[in-house]
C-alpha cells in the first residue's frame, strides 16, 4: 500500500507553517509523527495535496516544569513520556496511559500533539489529558491561545483546531500531592485502541473525595469528561456501593459507537466496569 | 546400523544464519533487469455484473506499459482447473481475470503494469469499471435455500455437492442408544494470514518458456498447472519457492495472481512482479474452516457412544481451488476421532456463497471434526453427569485395537491413548485445580478447565486414495570429496526440512551433520516434487530420503568391495565406513567410497558398476499416518467484562519417532498459538452485502506474544507401522487439539451460570452477552 | 518532484533522490537493496518492517524516507560487527526463535531496544515489548526463551 502523490513541506517555524495553512487551504495536512495519518493515506482512505511537515519547527521537544505546570511541546513522543523519570514522578497517569499506546514502535513516533490533533475517538491520550485538565496551545494567523482539554475534542476526528492553526504544546497542572491516580482500558485486541478508556484523577480526605477528575474514550465519538460520575463521587464516602452508583452514571452523555468488536451496550456496561475500577484503584494510591 | 547421534538430538538450523541476519530471499527481495510491477484491479462488491471497463485514464499516466483485462487474456490462458469431488460436483470455473461477474469482494477484474509499484498502484486505482450490482449470498445456511441469491446461476442452486460416508444403518444406531443429545456448533472462517503475503515475479526466458518466483508451498504442481493452463510445455516453465515466509495451508494453491502475472510477462517480454499487500491478502487469497455443524450423539446409559451422526455444511466461497470441495471431506473421514463409536454417519453440504474460497488452512477439516467432537464430548459429559475426563477416557479406542478401522471408511495405523491423557492431567494437576476451581467460585472468581483429546490423519498420502499424486521425492547425492547434497520435493516454508533431513541422512550415512546441504523449491533443481502440507514432509519426503540412503549404502558397499578385494555380501555399512564383517580394520572411509564413486581407478570397467553415488527414491504411502494426543488448559473468565485469561497451557502429543524434538516443539507452539487464535480472537466478519468487515490487522486479530502464555509440553512416543522412519507428523497438531481445549475450559469456567456454549471468537463482549443472558438463571 | 535526502544506514552515509510519498521500508529495499527489512502489512500492525531511526525502533512501512532525513537508520543487516553475530541474533537461533523468518528482522530489531530499555526483563515485560511484532509461526514461546536467554547473557 502507498499513498497518493502530495506536495511536501518542512518549514522551520511556526509562522511559515501558519502560512503555507493559509495558502493551501482544506488540502494541507500537518505531519507529525505521521502514526496516525500515514496509514489513511497508504490506504487511500484519506488524501492530502500538502503535508507540512513540522519535524524541523524549534521548540516543540521539550519537556519542562515550571512553577507547577508541566509543558510538552507538541513533537514530545509517548515513549518520551513513558520513560520520563518527571512524567513519572508528577504526572504518573500520563506516563502510564502513554505506556499502553499501540506498541513500542507506535509510541517511538507517535506525538502527542498529533495524537490530539487527529482525535481519533479510541485513541487512550485523550482521556488522561481531560482527567489532567491539561491546557493545549494552539498558534495561528492571530497568534497563540490556549484551549482546556475537555473542550478540545469536538467530535469524531474533529478539535477546537481552526484550519490554519497548529497546535504547539500542552500544558498540566501537577495535581495535589496525594491525588490518586489510574487509566484503566479494554484494550481492542487487534489495534489496541481503547474500546472503553477510563482516566481518574482523585484526592480523598478523611475518607471522602474532594476532587474528582475524569476522562472517558472509546465510548463515544470523542472522549469527555464524565462530568455525573465525577459529582458524584464528589457527594459522598467512597463506599464500594457510592463508587458502584458514581461509576453507574459513566455513559451519561455520551452516544456511544458501535462496531464488530462491540457493541453500543456492551460499550455502554463496559464504560461502568471499568470507570469503577479505574476509580477503585485511585482510591487506593490516594494518600 | 550407526549410533542415533543425529536423529532425536536438539541442533540449531541450517536455515537459521541466512534468516537472522536478513540475507536470506523471499519473493520480493528477487530483483530483475528491467522489472515491472503488476497491480490488480479488484471488485469492490461481492455480487455484480461487469459493464464496461474504461481504463484510458490509468493508460494515460505516465509509467504504464499496460492494462489487461479477460479479454486480453482468455484466449491464451484456460480457466484455473478447479478442485472436484467427483463428476457431480458442480463446475466454478474461475479465469485469472474475472468474465462477466465478479463473485467475491477481491475478484481480480483487470492488471496493470508499470514501471514501478507507486505508479501501477495509481494506475489501478484510475482504472473505472462500471458494475450493476446483484444480492449476495453470505450466510451459509441461508445460501443453501432455493430463493437465495445465486452465485451461479447456470446451476439453480448454491449447492455444489453433497457427499456422505459412514454407516447406513446410523438412524437405527441412534435409535437404539439410550439417550441421543443435539448439538449445533459453528466453525467460523479463518483468515490464514501468514507474515509474507503472497507474490510472484515472471522472467521470460527466449524459448518461449518462463522462470517463475512464487511464495509457494507446492513448485511442482504449480509447475503442472501453470503450465497447462498457459499451453507451454512444462519443461520450458521453471517455478522457484524461494525462502517462504509461512503458508499455513493458504499457499498450498494455485492461484489467479500466477496465470496472470505469467500472461502479462509474456505478453510484454520483460520480467513483471506483483506483491500481495495485506489488504488484498485478506480477501484474494483462500480462507479456511467455514463450518456448521450439527451432532447427533447416541450413548448408553453407562456412557459408551455407540453412535455419531453429524450433518456439515460447508461455506466453500465463490469459486472452488485447488483443495476447496475436498477439505470438508476430512471432517468426515475423522468424525470418531479417538473413539470406538461402532456407528458414524455424516453428510456434507458444500455451499458456494459471495466470498473468498476456503480451502486449507493448517489442520484443514481435521480442527473442524475436533472442533465438533470434543465440544460435544464436554457437553454430553455434562448432561449425563460424568466427569469428562472419564467420559473420554471410556470411549478411548484401545491399545490392542490397532489397526483400527473406524466407520468412515479409515484404518488408524498405531495409537495409545490414554498414556497421553494421563499424562496430561498430571501436568495440569486436575485434582487440584478442580478443588481450587471451587474455593475460588465461592469467592465470585469463574475459573475453568478444558481437554481436548484429539488423533488426526496425516502424512499425505496414499495417492489412489486421495485422488492426485502425494507421494514424494527424495535424492541423495554424495559429492566427489563425500560431502551430500540432499534433495527433497517437500519444499518448506519454515517446519525446516534443511535441518531434519540432514540429521536423518547424517545418520543414516554416518556423515557430519555439518556436511549436509539440503536443497528444495526449484522445479529445475529437484526433478519430482509434491510439497509440504498435511503434516506430511518427514513422514513422505523423509521416508523417500530413507529409502534413498539405503540404496546409497548398498551401491557404497559394492565400489567397497572392490577396494576392499571383498565380497559384498561380507561387508558392513556402519559409522560412516564399509568394513569386512568380523574385520574392523578392513575398512574403508565414506569420503574414500566417494571419491572412487567418481574417479573409479579401482572398480574395473566391466563390473557392472555405474560411476557416481548418487540415489532417488519417490515413496508413494500405502496408508495415511494418525498422530494423537491430549491438550489440557486452564482459564479465568472476568464475569464483569467477559474477559478470559489463560492460566496454564499443557499439549501431550504424539507424532510416532521423533527427529528433531526442537522442531517438534516448535511446530506445536505454533499451532496451539493458532487454535487458541481461532477460539478467543480471529474470525472473518461480514455484512450482508458480502463485505469483509475485519480485512486488516487493526480488525481481524491475530494474536501478539501478550496475549497468549507459554506452554507447557511433553510427549509420547508410538511408532507408525506405515514408514521405514516410524513418523507420524506433528504440523497441525496445535491447531487441531487447542480450539476444543480452550472452548471446553471457558464453557467450564462459566458452568455456575449454567452456560453450555459459546460461539467462537469468544470474544470478551460475547462471553459477557452469554453470562447476561444466562444471568438470571441458573447462577449458583 | 522528487526531494534529496541524505541519511546514514549502517554506519553509511547516504544520498536519495526520493518522491516524498516514498515510503522508508521502498527507500531501504527498493533502491538501497537491503532486503532484510521486510514488509508485512498495510496498517502498521505486524511490524516485520522494524528499524532504528537514530537508536530507537520504528516501523519503516509508517514512515516517509523523507522524515528521515539526517538521521541513523540501523537495519538488520548492520547488526552482525565484523562477522559475529549480535548476542540477540545467536540467541534467536539457539532456541528455536524463528520458523519462516519473515518477521524475524523486525523482531530482533524490536528485542534489541527491549533489552536496551530493560536488561533483566520479565516474561510479561518482554512479551509486552514485542507486541509490535506479529510472529505467525512460533506462537512466541522461544521467542520468549530467546530474548531471556540473551537478556542472561547480558548484553
Amino acid at each position: 500500500m502507498i499513498p497518493a502523490k502530495f506536495e511536501y513541506l518542512a518549514p522551520e517555524s511556526v509562522e511559515e507553517v501558519i502560512k503555507f495553512l493559509q495558502d493551501r487551504g482544506d488540502n494541507a495536512q500537518i505531519l507529525s509523527g505521521g502514526h496516525s495519518l500515514i496509514p489513511l493515506m497508504k490506504l487511500r482512505l484519506a488524501e492530502a495535496e500538502t503535508l507540512i511537515d513540522i519535524r524541523r519547527l524549534a521548540g516543540l521537544d521539550g519537556i519542562d516544569e515550571s512553577n507547577g505546570i508541566i509543558k510538552l511541546g507538541a513533537r514530545v513522543t509517548h515513549s518520551e513520556i513513558e520513560h520520563s523519570d518527571l512524567i513519572r514522578d508528577r504526572l504518573p497517569l500520563l506516563a502510564q496511559t502513554a505506556s499502553v499506546i499501540g506498541d513500542p514502535q507506535v509510541r517511538n513516533r507517535g506525538t502527542v500533539g498529533g495524537n490530539l490533533a487527529h482525535a481519533d475517538p479510541a485513541s487512550d491520550l485523550p482521556a488522561a489529558v481531560i482527567a489532567l485538565k491539561a491546557q493545549i496551545e494552539l498558534v495561528g494567523p492571530d497568534g497563540s491561545r490556549t484551549v482546556a482539554a475537555d473542550e478540545f475534542f469536538v467530535d469524531l476526528l474533529t478539535t477546537a483546531l481552526e484550519p490554519n492553526e497548529v497546535l504547539t504544546s500542552i500544558s498540566f497542572p501537577v495535581p495535589a500531592a496525594g491525588s490518586g491516580w489510574s487509566y484503566r482500558k479494554l484494550a481492542h485486541p487487534a489495534s489496541h485502541y481503547a474500546v472503553v478508556g477510563v482516566a481518574v484523577v482523585l484526592s480523598v480526605e478523611d475518607g471522602r473525595c474532594v476532587s474528582a477528575s475524569i476522562g472517558i474514550t472509546g465510548l463515544g465519538s470523542k472522549a469527555a469528561r464524565a462530568l455525573g460520575v465525577e459529582s458524584a463521587l464528589l457527594r459522598g464516602e467512597l463506599s464500594d456501593e457510592a463508587i458502584g452508583s458514581a461509576a453507574a452514571l459513566a455513559p451519561d452523555g455520551f452516544d456511544p459507537l458501535e462496531d464488530i468488536q462491540a457493541s453500543a451496550e456492551y460499550r455502554i456496561e463496559m464504560a461502568r466496569v471499568y470507570t469503577r475500577r479505574a476509580i477503585v484503584e485511585a482510591v487506593t494510591r490516594a494518600g | 546400523m550407526a549410533i542415533s547421534r543425529m536423529i532425536g538430538a536438539t541442533v540449531r538450523r541450517k536455515e537459521d544464519p541466512r534468516l537472522i541476519t536478513g540475507a536470506s530471499s523471499y519473493v520480493d527481495d528477487i530483483r530483475r533487469v528491467d522489472l515491472l510491477y503488476l497491480e490488480f484491479v479488484r471488485s469492490p462488491y461481492a455480487h455484480a455484473r461487469i459493464g464496461t471497463i474504461d481504463f484510458s485514464r490509468a493508460a494515460d499516466l505516465e509509467g504504464v506499459i499496460d492494462v489487461i483485462t479477460h479479454d486480453d487474456i482468455k484466449d491464451a490462458v484456460a480457466p484455473i482447473p478447479a478442485g472436484s469431488l467427483d463428476d457431480d460436483t458442480l463446475k466454478a470455473d474461475r479465469h485469472p481475470l474475472a468474465h462477466g461477474k465478479v463473485r467475491l469482494v477481491g475478484e481480480a477484474v483487470a492488471a496493470v503494469i508499470a514501471d514501478d509499484r507507486y505508479i501501477a498502484r495509481d494506475a489501478a486505482q484510475l482504472v473505472d469499471v462500471e458494475y450493476e450490482p446483484l444480492k449476495a449470498a453470505v450466510d451459509v445456511e441461508k445460501a443453501m435455500e432455493a430463493d437465495a441469491p445465486m452465485v451461479w446461476e447456470e446451476h439453480g442452486t448454491n449447492i455444489a455437492y453433497r457427499y456422505h460416508v459412514g454407516s447406513e444403518d446410523i438412524d437405527d444406531a441412534l435409535q437404539k442408544a439410550d439417550r441421543v443429545f443435539s448439538y449445533r456448533y459453528v466453525n467460523q472462517r479463518l483468515i490464514p494470514n501468514p507474515m509474507e503475503t503472497r507474490g510472484v515475479v515472471v522472467d521470460p526466458q527466449p524459448d518461449g518458456g518462463f522462470t517463475m518466483w512464487t511464495s509457494t508451498q507446492i513448485p511442482h504442481i504449480v509447475k503442472n498447472r501453470i503450465a497447462e493452463g498457459l499451453s507451454i510445455p512444462e519443461n520450458q516453465v521453471r517455478i522457484i519457492a524461494p525462502e517462504v515466509g509461512g503458508g499455513f495451508g493458504c499457499k498450498l494453491n494455485v492461484y489467479a495472481e500466477e496465470y496472470a502475472t505469467a500472461f502479462a510477462a509474456l505478453r510484454l517480454g520483460r520480467p513483471v512482479k506483483w506483491i500481495e499487500d495485506r489488504t488484498e491478502s485478506f480477501i484474494a487469497t483462500t480462507h479456511g474452516r467455514g463450518q456448521v455443524n450439527y451432532i447427533e450423539v447416541g450413548v448408553q446409559a453407562d456412557g459408551q457412544i455407540v453412535a455419531l451422526k453429524t450433518k456439515i455444511i460447508a461455506d466453500l466461497g465463490a469459486y472452488h481451488q485447488l483443495f476447496t470441495p475436498a477439505i470438508p471431506t476430512l471432517s468426515a473421514t475423522m468424525m470418531v476421532g479417538p473413539y470406538a463409536i461402532p456407528s458414524a454417519y455424516t453428510e456434507i453440504f458444500g455451499v458456494f456463497t459471495n466470498k473468498t474460497p476456503t480451502d486449507a488452512y493448517r489442520g484443514a477439516g481435521r480442527p473442524e471434526a475436533t472442533y465438533f467432537l470434543e465440544r460435544a464430548m464436554d457437553q454430553v459429559a455434562n448432561d449425563m453427569g460424568i466427569d469428562p475426563v472419564e467420559f473420554r477416557r471410556r470411549n478411548f479406542i484401545r491399545p490392542e485395537q490397532f489397526p483400527y478401522e473406524t466407520p468412515t471408511e479409515t484404518t488408524y495405523d498405531s495409537g495409545d491413548y490414554e498414556p497421553a491423557l494421563d499424562r496430561a492431567l498430571e501436568l495440569i494437576d486436575y485434582q487440584g485445580f478442580l478443588k481450587e476451581q471451587g474455593t475460588s467460585r465461592a469467592e465470585g472468581r469463574y475459573l475453568g478447565v478444558g481437554f481436548s483429546s484429539w488423533v488426526e490423519i496425516c502424512g499425505f498420502g496414499p495417492s489412489k486414495d486421495m485422488g492426485m499424486a502425494m507421494w514424494e521425492s527424495g535424492t541423495v547425492r554424495v559429492e566427489q570429496s563425500g560431502k551430500v547434497t540432499v534433495l527433497t520435493g517437500a519444499s518448506p516454508h519454515g517446519q525446516g526440512q534443511e535441518t531434519t533431513f540432514a540429521q536423518l541422512v547424517a545418520d543414516d550415512l554416518g556423515v557430519p551433520f555439518d556436511d549436509i546441504v539440503v536443497l528444495h523449491g526449484d522445479t529445475a533443481l529437484i526433478n519430482y516434487g509434491v510439497g509440504t502440507f498435511g503434516s506430511r514432509a518427514a513422514v513422505v519426503g523423509g521416508t523417500a530420503l530413507r529409502m534413498s540412503t539405503d540404496k546409497i549404502k548398498e551401491k557404497a558397499k559394492l565400489i567397497a568391495s572392490h577396494m576392499l578385494e571383498a565380497s559384498p555380501d561380507d561387508l558392513v555399512y556402519e559409522n560412516g565406513a564399509v568394513s569386512v564383517r568380523g574385520a574392523p580394520t578392513r575398512s574403508v572411509p565414506f569420503d574414500d567410497i566417494a571419491a572412487e564413486a567418481h574417479e573409479f581407478q579401482v572398480v574395473p570397467g566391466d563390473s557392472g558398476i555405474e560411476p557416481g553415488l548418487e540415489a532417488t527414491s519417490l515413496f508413494n504411502p500405502a496408508n495415511w499416518t494418525f498422530p494423537f494426543g491430549t491438550h489440557a488448559v486452564t482459564v479465568e473468565v472476568d464475569s464483569e467484562t467477559g474477559e478470559i485469561e489463560l492460566l496454564k497451557y499443557v499439549a501431550v502429543d504424539d507424532c510416532g519417532r521423533v527427529l528433531s524434538p526442537m522442531l517438534v516443539d516448535g511446530q506445536r507452539h505454533g499451532g496451539i498459538a493458532q487454535g487458541i487464535g481461532q477460539a478467543l480472537f480471529e474470525g472473518a466478519v461480514y455484512d450482508d452485502s458480502g463485505q469483509l468487515l475485519s480485512g486488516s490487522l487493526m480488525d481481524y486479530t491475530v494474536p501478539v506474544a501478550s496475549q497468549l502464555l507459554s506452554f507447557v509440553l511433553d510427549r509420547t512416543e508410538t511408532p507408525s507401522p506405515e514408514n521405514l522412519l516410524g513418523v507420524k507428523g506433528i504440523g497441525e497438531a496445535g491447531t487441531i487439539a487447542a480450539t476444543p481445549a480452550v472452548v471446553n475450559a471457558v464453557v467450564n469456567a462459566l458452568t455456575p451460570f449454567g452456560i453450555t456454549d459459546i460461539e467462537m471468537p469468544m470474544t470478551p463482549q460475547r462471553v459477557w452477552k452469554a453470562i447476561r443472558a444466562a444471568d438470571d438463571g441458573g447462577r449458583l | 518532484m522528487k526531494v534529496s535526502i541524505s541519511l546514514n544506514v549502517n554506519g553509511v552515509q547516504k544520498i536519495a533522490d526520493v518522491e516524498p510519498r516514498m515510503l522508508l521500508v521502498h527507500l531501504l529495499r527498493d533502491q538501497f537493496g537491503l532486503t532484510g527489512t521486510h514488509i508485512g502489512c498495510d496498517t502498521s500492525q505486524c511490524g516485520a518492517c522494524t528499524v532504528m531511526i537514530d537508536g530507537r525502533t520504528a516501523k519503516s512501512c509508517t514512515v516517509l524516507a523523507v522524515q528521515a532525513e539526517g538521521s541513523d537508520i540501523a537495519t538488520i543487516e548492520g547488526l552482525a560487527k565484523d562477522g559475529e553475530l549480535d548476542r540477540v541474533q545467536e540467541e534467536f537461533w539457539n532456541e528455536h526463535g524463528l520458523q519462516c523468518g519473515f518477521c524475524t528482522p523486525g523482531m530482533i530489531m524490536a528485542v534489541k531496544e527491549l533489552l536496551d530499555r530493560n536488561p533483566n526483563p520479565s516474561e510479561q515485560e518482554i512479551r509486552h515489548g514485542v507486541d509490535g511484532n506479529i510472529c505467525r509461526c512460533t506462537g512466541y514461546h522461544n521467542i520468549v526463551k530467546a530474548v531471556q536467554a540473551a537478556a542472561g547473557a547480558g548484553i
